[in-house]
């Protein structure tokens, strides 16, 4: 056989010819990996066309109107994105400064062993069902705040209106505590991964100079990885933002917004969750099915952010 | 005698990388330390520093004295001792997130140096003795990280010269460079030691014949020969020198 190299095409083609093994992978691989992509198109078609009625109806006050009431057929989705806003707020100002801390320290301080077995067991908090969380919230979590913590918040904090209220513990507060555990292994073990990637040389530049063990970790390993943990952080709140068998169970499924984290709440997936099954109206139904593209939408975008955050501290580091 | 290692073992775990090294480095000297790759003699330089210890499972025997003092006593800080022994390495690792300004004055900063007018003076003679003000005078608010290899390299030699250490160890400063940049840096050696003990490791000999006063050759963890650069290369005691330096292996 002969080829003419100079042309492109041919050359590629024959290549191919030659390989026919390699031909029959490359396709059999790409199928599945193109039809992820088609169904991510899928949901989002089936969500627009589903949500259409309701975007009809009540246009842009969808979104901006905070009443919610079935009876009548009126929806407004603010309460319920009020809720998924706070709750996941409050998971993220917890879970942020733990994990961190907790990465840090396995990665920098604690001994190599310590660090591994440590480091496991906190991925493993991870395959914990959501449900099982529920449970917990509902039979240890719950109760405890309302008998001790909430009290004593508004006792002492009660001049906040976060702070005011009877005390239900099932509510805002008890979602945003609950959201924390969940997302901590996941914001921790990015966190790690991102500390992980800064090279042994930058460390060593470090305590060469004379760094004590904290002053080398501000100077080498901080400094450069303060996009990628800003990253892991919103990865983390992406969780929080759509979780929802934990949520439902422990926030109290009110539609209503209220200034006390005392209060029970709602959010855009524990509404889902809660009302799907009841809607008996179309409009309902729809106007559900727009809370879930609401939320589609949000968690994309927030999820394509982290990731490009991350990725550009890893790619730096890597690329090197 | 400003350092020297007496009987100097170093493990990693159960390797042992080092067998019992003694060697003397005179002040304002370069010492050039030899070896094919894995002879251990970076593992020497970051004892001399104790840097070595930093790496999970490694540990040391014998004695380091600087100025007749043990780095390795019960008493000494190694944080503190870091900052009388300096240290450049193989490849030029400025901080990234850091202006080529606060490369070099981040070592004075962790000194508790504050005043910005003594900061600005150290910074411009310590750059200015890495043969690098000229070059960077007009973007010393740029990244350490934008200026080329050669440049970087430099900007590490300022970052290490601007606590005044009385020992420079360079752990194959050159090996990531290009040849122009090297010549520039196998110049300024001259005149740092005029400031500065210089120990530096490479795999090159015909730097350490260019640069050094002293050279000692490695071998497997052993020392094989200590002595004036000069007689080292022309006339080796040890039949192991004399197969290294003739290209025989390594």
């Amino acid at each position: 056989m002969e080829f003419d190299l100079s042309n492109k095409s041919e050359l590629a083609k024959a290549k191919r010819d030659f390989h026919p093994g390699d031909r029959i992978f490359g396709r059999a691989l790409m199928l599945p990996a193109y039809s992820l992509l088609i169904l991510l198109v899928a949901i989002a078609l089936f969500l627009l066309h589903g949500a259409w009625p309701s975007i009809q109806r009540f246009g842009l006050k969808f979104v901006f109107s905070s009443t919610w009431d079935p009876v009548r057929e009126v929806f407004g989705a603010l309460p319920v994105i009020y809720g998924t806003i706070v709750s996941s707020s409050i998971a993220v100002l917890i879970a942020a400064p733990v994990s961190i801390g907790a990465a840090l320290f396995l990665n920098e301080l604690a001994p190599r062993r310590v660090s591994e077995i440590v480091g496991h067991l906190i991925e493993m908090l991870a395959a914990i069902p959501s449900v099982v969380f529920g449970l917990w919230g509902i039979f240890v979590l719950a109760p405890w705040l309302r008998s001790v913590v909430e009290p004593a918040l508004g006792r002492f904090f009660g001049f906040l209106p976060l702070f005011q209220g009877p005390p239900y513990g099932v509510g805002m507060l008890a979602a945003g505590l609950i959201l924390a555990i969940m997302i901590m292994p996941t914001v921790a073990s990015i966190s790690r991964e991102v500390f992980h990637s800064i090279p042994r040389v930058q460390r060593e530049a470090a305590l060469a100079l004379g760094a004590t063990r904290w002053e080398m970790i501000r100077l080498a390993v901080l400094s450069g990885t303060k996009s990628g943990v800003f990253g892991a952080v919103i990865l983390g709140l992406g969780r929080a933002l759509g979780e929802t068998m934990a949520v439902t169970m422990v926030i109290g499924n009110r539609s209503h917004i209220s200034a006390s984290l005392f209060a029970p709440a709602q959010t855009m997936a524990s509404a889902i969750a809660n009302e799907y099954a009841e809607a008996t109206s179309d409009i309902h139904l729809s106007a559900l099915v727009g809370v879930g593209l609401t939320l589609f939408v949000v968690t994309f975008i927030i999820n394509a952010i982290a990731r490009i955050f991350v990725w550009r501290t890893t790619l730096r580091w890597s690329a090197k | 005698m400003i350092l020297k290692s007496e009987n100097l073992e170093a493990w990693f775990g159960e390797a042992k990388a080092l067998k019992g090294v003694g060697l003397e480095f005179e002040s304002n000297t370069v010492t050039a330390i030899i070896g094919p790759s894995g002879c251990g003699k970076s593992t020497y330089i970051r004892c001399l520093n104790r840097l070595h210890e930093e790496t999970p499972g490694a540990r040391i025997g014998g004695r380091v004295l600087l100025q007749g003092r043990d780095i390795y006593g019960p008493e000494v800080d190694p944080v503190l001792l870091r900052r009388q022994i300096g240290m450049v390495f193989q490849k030029p690792n400025p901080f990234p997130s850091m202006s080529v300004y606060d490369n070099v004055a981040v070592g004075l900063k962790l000194g508790g140096i504050r005043k910005k007018r003594e900061l600005d003076s150290r910074v411009e003679w310590s750059l200015r003795v890495a043969a690098l003000w000229d070059e960077v005078k007009d973007k010393l608010d740029r990244p350490g990280t934008s200026l080329s290899g050669g440049q970087q390299q430099r900007l590490c030699i300022a970052r290490a010269l601007a606590v005044k250490p009385v020992v420079l160890l360079m752990d194959e400063p050159t090996s990531a460079l290009d040849p122009i940049s090297t010549a520039r840096i196998e110049e300024l050696l001259t005149e740092l030691k005029k400031t500065v003990t210089i120990v530096i490791v490479t795999h090159n000999m015909q730097q350490s014949a260019r640069i050094s006063d002293k050279t000692a050759f490695l071998l497997m963890g052993e020392l094989v020969e200590f002595g004036e650069t000069s007689a080292l290369f022309t006339t080796p005691k040890d039949k192991r020198t004399e197969s290294y330096i003739t290209g025989r292996f390594g």
